[in-house]
């Protein structure tokens, strides 16, 4: 429960930063929020979250109440002053509002595992972040062996999620028993199917999570050094995860001295330059050595003789934003835990 | 990105894009760093015979895009344009290119210019949009 509304406290007013908030006008709708509040005398306290996935209702503002957050939506900046004249910001109705976001049918029916702070927090806030569970996954797995962490995720049943649906504590077991060091974990974020934009999504909306991710699987596998890829078609993305590493780096997450406990981890974001291929593993790995993103055969694999020809982990950012959770709850509580097929947890990019 | 094998026709960014190399030659494979950055700060990277490039339009073509009308507005940005994909207007200020997806697919159509990415761009929009650069251009 909030306190009551006072002109001393500001109002949070939530709208997303997401690039599918901005390529329709949450940069414009956020400025005349802006405005129109100072024009009545009314504090706001805006946040850029992620967006809920409510595509069609993009910008979709919210106003914290009392009762709950309350949603409106799409705004447009001339729709501005309007919300404000019918008193928008005490979650009065308006013909955007939608009432109680959580209560939205689309909202209200889902149970969100991987995606459980994208549009909720501040995608850049640690504190919002280890307010809304993050980083318990971290600091489980850093008081763990690393052979009982790749356990934790072999148990919990995870598999790729780049496709391939491959277990993901199997191929953490071979990095971790291969010979040759130093080794990597890369994270592949170079979605480029049409259609399909989770990666953008999270990094936009929850980039600690996948740090968070990929710093337990390189306590897993024995990695000191970690690289995210992605597309030069994602600015926004780059961004908001560039600045979430640095503030991660600054507050301990990262670094030479991961949470106090003498282990180093350091993690670089990498953009690539356009090319559809490099999404494919041992291409991406060219192309972080800075070479033409060409595909190889396998074997070697990667885990074998991988980045620079070390022991590469190379895991789909959805595994490893998917892997916080299991170190967090445990491995039962994870739905491939339940069952041997796959069918629990698909993950789809929907939209309409 | 623009880069080509051809000779530099403003060599004089020698000086620009040596400490930019220096910043980051020291990276494992720094060659897409490098690239990026000189892309940045210059906008371009020399050693192209290519003209300077001030904007970048990309239009998406993906699937979701094609669903809500991307195609039409492809042929809309060309010839309201007056430009061909990879072709440069007379004063230098627009560049049309296509990119495969943005990524942005639940506000399809798509298109980016720079750095900011715009969705649900119909021929209105696209219209808009050009005669805000232009203006923006102008008075820069």
């Amino acid at each position: 429960m909030s306190p009551p509304l006072t002109a001393s406290r500001p109002q949070r007013v939530y709208v997303p930063g997401d690039s599918g908030a901005l390529s329709v006008g949450a940069d414009q709708v956020a400025r005349s929020l802006e405005i129109e509040a100072q024009r009545c005398g009314l504090p706001i306290e805006l946040v850029r979250n992620g967006s809920r996935g409510l595509y069609r209702l993009e910008p979709l503002v919210e106003v914290e109440t009392p009762a709950g957050r309350m949603a409106y939506g799409s705004v447009r900046a001339p729709d501005v002053p309007d919300l404000f004249a019918a008193g928008f910001l005490d979650g009065e109705p308006h013909r955007l509002g939608h009432g109680l976001t959580a209560l939205m049918p689309y909202l209200a029916g889902q149970e969100r595992l991987t995606f459980a702070r994208v549009g909720l927090t501040d995608p850049l806030s640690l504190d919002d972040y280890q307010a809304h569970g993050g980083f318990v996954g971290l600091r489980h797995a850093i008081g763990l062996e690393p052979g009982e962490i790749v356990q934790e995720v072999t148990d919990s049943g995870l598999r790729g999620r780049g496709g391939a649906a491959f277990p993901t504590g199997i191929k953490w077991a071979t990095v971790r028993n291969a010979p040759l060091a130093p080794k990597y974990v890369v994270c592949n974020a170079d979605e480029g199917d049409s259609g399909t934009f989770s990666d953008r999504m999270l990094m936009e909306g929850d980039p600690y999570c996948l740090i968070e991710g990929t710093t337990i699987a390189a306590l897993a596998v024995g990695a000191t050094q970690g690289y995210i890829y992605s597309r030069s078609e994602y600015p926004h993305a780059f961004r908001i995860m560039e600045a979430a590493i640095a503030r991660a780096r600054a507050a301990g997450f990262l670094g030479p001295d991961l949470l106090g406990s003498g282990r180093t981890f350091e993690l670089e974001l990498r953009m690539g330059a356009g090319a559809y291929i490099c999404g494919e593993e041992t291409a991406m790995l060219k192309s972080l050595e800075g070479r033409p993103g060409l595909v190889r055969f396998k074997p070697p694999l990667p885990a074998i003789a991988g980045l620079f020809g070390r022991p590469t982990v190379i895991n789909n950012a959805m595994s490893l934003a998917s892997v916080p959770i299991i170190l967090a709850q445990g491995a039962a509580f994870y739905p491939d835990a339940w069952g041997v097929t796959y069918s629990r947890t698909p993950l789809l990019t929907y939209f309409s | 990105m623009s880069n080509s094998a051809a000779a530099d026709p403003a060599p004089d960014h020698a000086g620009q894009v040596g400490p930019i190399i220096a910043a980051h030659r020291d990276r494992p494979g720094a060659m897409l760093p490098i690239l990026h950055a000189i892309q940045r700060q210059l906008g371009w990277v020399p050693g192209a015979a290519v003209p300077l490039i001030a904007d970048a339009l990309n239009c998406s073509r993906a699937e979701s895009c094609q669903a809500l009308g991307a195609l039409a507005l492809e042929a809309h940005a060309r010839a309201a344009l007056g430009l061909d994909y990879y072709q440069t207007s007379a004063d230098g200020a627009l560049t049309l290119e296509p990119v495969y997806c943005l990524g942005n697919c639940a506000c399809s159509p798509a298109v980016r210019v720079d750095d900011e990415i715009l969705g649900r761009v119909d021929q209105e929009r696209f219209d808009a949009l050009i005669a805000g650069l232009r203006g923006a251009g102008a008075t820069a």
